[in-house]
């Protein structure tokens, strides 16, 4: 299980990490402990599946792409066949199956309408997709994924 | 506008930071540029707002997050900016959207819920409906991560 040191350290490295030379330096200050603890830790957490990455996370506007979030009503004998088509798109980063009326939500960032088109096109037409939802971000209130541990 | 040298950037972080003494410069050659320059660049696009944070993901199901809920709304135009700021201050969400409804589906307003149980996510979503005087509720609770990954983008070349 997670130490209370673990805890300290996830809640830190998920909060930012230092746009500094030595940032594993600067958390190990703050938590008042050494680089090397949090390494060995932050390695192991990682290992163990609690940590997923350390990443550097963009705004896709920004980057010339548009998302849009997309909800599919499968049957459920196709589900994984659809899922896993879905993933095949480069495109998609987040895939759920989730309970309700529609049972497949994806998140698709392109760079292009026609592109997103062709793609939902596409993918509207696989077996066993009933009905397909596209709903394109309008405004973007909040992105800032951090558990508190 | 994202010059070249930034595109360098982003594409040496795509697989994210390692986990070691100076991760930038691991990156910044990668991106065939000094630790110096890689830095100031990355500060330069994190005042701008390209850059949101640089910081980890955890596996939140691992860590006991174990009710995640899509939670959607309709909610007035005229309402989405303050509820939508009221509802970003709360700590268990993650996203909230505003969306362009369509016919067959009006609600336009999206919320993504943590919780340690469906238990406690229903209680936060039935708050966050109180405080903002919101209607009828549709949840998601997702059942399987089919994928999850970070964005890999492509640019300037």
């Amino acid at each position: 299980m997670l130490s209370a040191l673990d805890k300290k350290i996830l809640n830190a490295v998920q909060e930012e990490l230092p746009l500094d030379s030595r940032p594993f330096a600067i958390i190990a200050e703050r938590l008042h402990t050494d680089e090397e603890t949090i390494l060995t830790r932050l390695e192991t957490l990682r290992k163990d599946g609690f940590l997923r990455r350390i990443g550097a996370y963009f705004d896709s506007d920004a980057l010339g792409y548009q998302g849009t979030l997309v909800a599919l009503r499968v049957i459920p004998e196709k589900l994984p066949e659809v899922a896993e088509k879905v993933n095949r798109f480069s495109g998609v980063t987040h895939n759920y199956e989730r309970e309700g009326e529609y049972n497949l939500w994806f998140t698709l960032q392109t760079v292009s309408a026609d592109q997103t088109r062709e793609i939902l096109h596409e993918l509207h037409a696989l077996p066993g997709v009933e009905d397909m939802l596209e709903l394109p971000s309008a405004k973007k209130y909040k992105v800032r994924v951090q558990f508190r541990l | 506008m994202i010059e070249e040298k930034d595109w360098r950037i982003v594409c040496a972080l795509a697989d994210g930071l390692p986990i070691t003494y100076r991760p930038y410069a691991v990156l910044a050659k990668k991106a065939g540029m000094e630790e110096e320059e890689f830095l100031s660049r990355l500060g330069e696009l994190k005042k701008r707002g390209v850059l949101r944070r640089v910081g980890a993901v955890i596996q939140h199901r691992q860590a006991g997050f174990s009710a995640n809920a899509l939670c959607a709304w309709i909610v007035p135009n005229e309402r989405l900016d303050e509820v939508g700021t009221a509802v970003s201050h709360e700590e268990a969400v993650s996203h909230c959207y505003s969306r362009a409804p369509v016919s067959q589906w009006p609600y336009n307003f999206y919320v993504m819920i943590h919780a340690q149980d469906r238990k406690t996510c229903e209680e936060i979503a039935d708050r966050i409906a109180d405080d903002c005087h919101l209607g009828e509720r549709k949840t998601f609770y997702s059942v399987r991560e089919w994928k999850k990954e970070s964005m890999r983008y492509h640019g300037g070349d």
